[in-house]
């Protein structure tokens, strides 16, 4: 920490840049808070003077359903990624199987495929099985996005589990599954929490797969509900910003929360669809 | 925050320097592990889940994908599954279209404009945020905040933002005496916009990677530095720079990587519009698909086969660097 006047300098300076930065976050609030007839005022109110919360309550009349898909989706990714990732993980980090390091190479390709082309497989796939429209199928396919990337980190994080530990397991008499289930797993917590955190993200974000896969769905998940809005009614900008408002929640909560697991995240070359 | 320093791509803080112990205990663990080995079968076992996975569900879509790109479907041909094999006409019509290379075009500006943007001021911020002062932490984790937000939502923010009439941007110019700018309506423009958008998405991620390579660098270069007399600018170009090579290369091969592939933006700002001057690649192989009443998806897997090689090609090339890196 430098002293005095120097280092205030720059606070101020990273406080301008960072409010440069999150001017359009602001705008999103601002506007969700406007009346329908200050919407298109020239010049637009600057802060939320006369304020409603009439956007709002069109959300919570209309969008919970939404929300609680994605709620749905959004948990069975996570729960699907831990499942198929993690005993993977280890054996990769751990047991030394051969033609390991084929899968991870395999898994850093997938990583690079455009998700409107893999929507377009998934289409003809679940158009004759059925799957189509389903929340199930959404899961599947939003599984896709968090699977190699949890892959890669658990494997990163199990390998540099210290040894001893697993040997201690491997003398009690413990087998591989054992190891892993009562040693390895508990030990990799940081990693679980990474890997769920940027799964729960990814499924709750995601737009390609929900409008290919899900478009004529019962349960639709809210990044459909903002999306039907934008089209349905082009001048409820409150309540469209209000729902974004309330979309942009779990990623507002678990960058408050979780804010070191994020940021690991990101340098291990997260993905972004 | 154990595992931050031990995350695969790109090489983040410190690893340079706390790899070379960590090989050395690798080499005693696989001769321990090697003695102890509970067999293969174990460890395919333990595999199985993921091996079972991407084949059901990365494999087989892609190959359903390449499938749909050689035959000649129509709605009815779709479901019955009937559709005559044509080999590559698909792709001949592709190319042949009157889209294909303003898409393409449209594809590249996007993608290096975005970079150029994204890098530079990425790199800035990063090199800003190296210097000590209050709240520098929680600032820098403050500038996440666009990354994270769903896709849907900043992108609808900024479309109202960039609203001809009545969006703030316009608002501003106009303050300041400029004329109104059509942003997403304007052939001229729209392309600029979802540009911006990106750009303003992809900060982040720049920094903060570029950010970690930058504490990676030992304090004693840039103290060496300073008693050769090199101050600021020449400073960073002749020595800050040259270190963070590496980083940067990874940072911008993912981004490339990343940004081939960006639809959601484009669509919901935009749907590619107006008559195609913001269509890129991958929202003409989204409207082929999808975006009409008579899905064309037979043209439109071609699109995204091409597409996803375009993608492939750099992929193999980050995967390449990523590996030398490692190995030096």
């Amino acid at each position: 920490m430098r002293a005095g006047g120097r280092g205030w300098w720059h606070t101020g300076l990273g406080v301008v840049f960072t409010a440069l930065m999150l001017f359009p976050v602001y705008w999103m609030i601002n506007v969700s808070f406007t009346r329908d007839q200050d919407m298109r005022r020239s010049p637009p109110n600057w802060f939320p003077v006369n304020g409603t919360l009439e956007g709002y309550r069109e959300v919570l009349g209309r969008q919970l359903p939404y929300l609680a898909t994605s709620m749905v989706v959004g948990l069975g990714t996570v729960a699907l990624t831990l499942v198929v990732s993690a005993p993977a993980a280890y054996s990769l980090a751990r047991l030394r199987p051969r033609g390991g390091g084929v899968l991870g190479f395999l898994l850093l390709v997938a990583q690079m495929i455009p998700g409107v082309i893999m929507a377009m497989g998934f289409y003809a796939i679940y158009l004759s099985t059925g799957v189509l429209n389903t929340v199930p199928g959404l899961i599947l396919a939003d599984s896709t996005l968090a699977v190699p990337f949890a892959v890669l980190i658990f494997t990163t994080f199990m390998s540099g589990i210290p040894e001893e530990l697993t040997q201690a397991a491997r003398v009690d008499g413990a087998g591989a599954l054992r190891t892993f289930w009562s040693v390895v797993l508990p030990v990799s917590r940081n990693a679980v929490i990474t890997v769920s955190l940027f799964a729960f993200l990814w499924a709750w974000s995601d737009f390609v797969f929900a409008s290919t896969l899900d478009q004529g769905g019962d349960h639709q998940p809210i990044t459909l509900g903002i999306y039907h809005y934008i089209g349905n009614n082009n001048q409820q900008w409150n309540a469209i910003m209000a729902t974004a408002v309330i979309a942009s929640i779990p990623a507002t909560v678990l960058l408050v929360l979780a804010q070191r697991y994020v940021a690991a995240g990101v340098t291990a070359g997260a993905v972004k669809d | 925050m154990e595992h931050a320093t031990r995350t695969p791509a790109p090489p983040p803080a410190g690893d340079r320097r706390e790899r070379a112990p960590a090989r050395g205990q690798g080499g005693v663990r696989r001769a321990l592990t090697r003695r102890n080995r509970p067999g293969q079968w174990a460890a395919w076992a333990f595999l199985t889940p993921l091996v079972v996975y991407l084949l059901a569900f990365y494999a087989y879509p892609l190959y359903r994908n390449v499938e749909l790109s050689l035959r000649d479907y129509t709605v009815r041909s779709f479901v019955r599954g009937d559709a005559p094999f044509t080999g590559l006409a698909n792709y001949l019509k592709v190319v042949r279209d009157a889209t294909f290379g303003p898409a393409l075009w449209h594809t590249v500006v996007f993608t290096v404009v975005s970079l150029v943007f994204q890098f530079t001021i990425g790199l800035a911020l990063a090199m800003f945020f190296t210097r000590r002062f209050r709240l520098s932490a929680t600032l820098r984790a403050l500038f996440l905040v666009p990354w994270l937000l769903p896709l849907i939502v900043s992108s609808s923010t900024w479309s109202w933002m960039l609203n001809s009439d009545s969006g703030v941007v316009n608002a501003v110019l106009g303050a300041v005496g400029l004329v109104p700018v059509h942003w997403l309506t304007s052939p001229d423009w729209a392309l600029w916009s979802v540009t911006i958008a990106n750009i303003w998405i992809g900060i982040p991620f720049n920094l903060v990677v570029l950010h970690s390579g930058l504490q990676a660098i030992p304090a004693q270069v840039h103290e060496a530095a300073e008693i050769d007399g090199a101050t600021g600018w020449t400073r960073f170009r002749r020595v800050t720079f040259p270190l963070l090579r590496p980083v940067s290369a990874i940072t911008l091969l993912l981004g490339l990587v990343y940004t081939l592939k960006v639809f959601d933006i484009i669509w919901i700002m935009t749907k590619g519009g107006p008559s195609g001057a913001s269509t890129t690649l991958a929202t003409w192989s989204y409207r082929l698909g999808f975006g009409n009443l008579l899905p064309a998806f037979g043209p439109g897997a071609a699109v995204g086969n091409l597409l996803i090689v375009i993608a492939l090609v750099f992929g193999l090339v980050y995967i390449r660097v990523q590996r030398r890196q490692g190995t030096a």
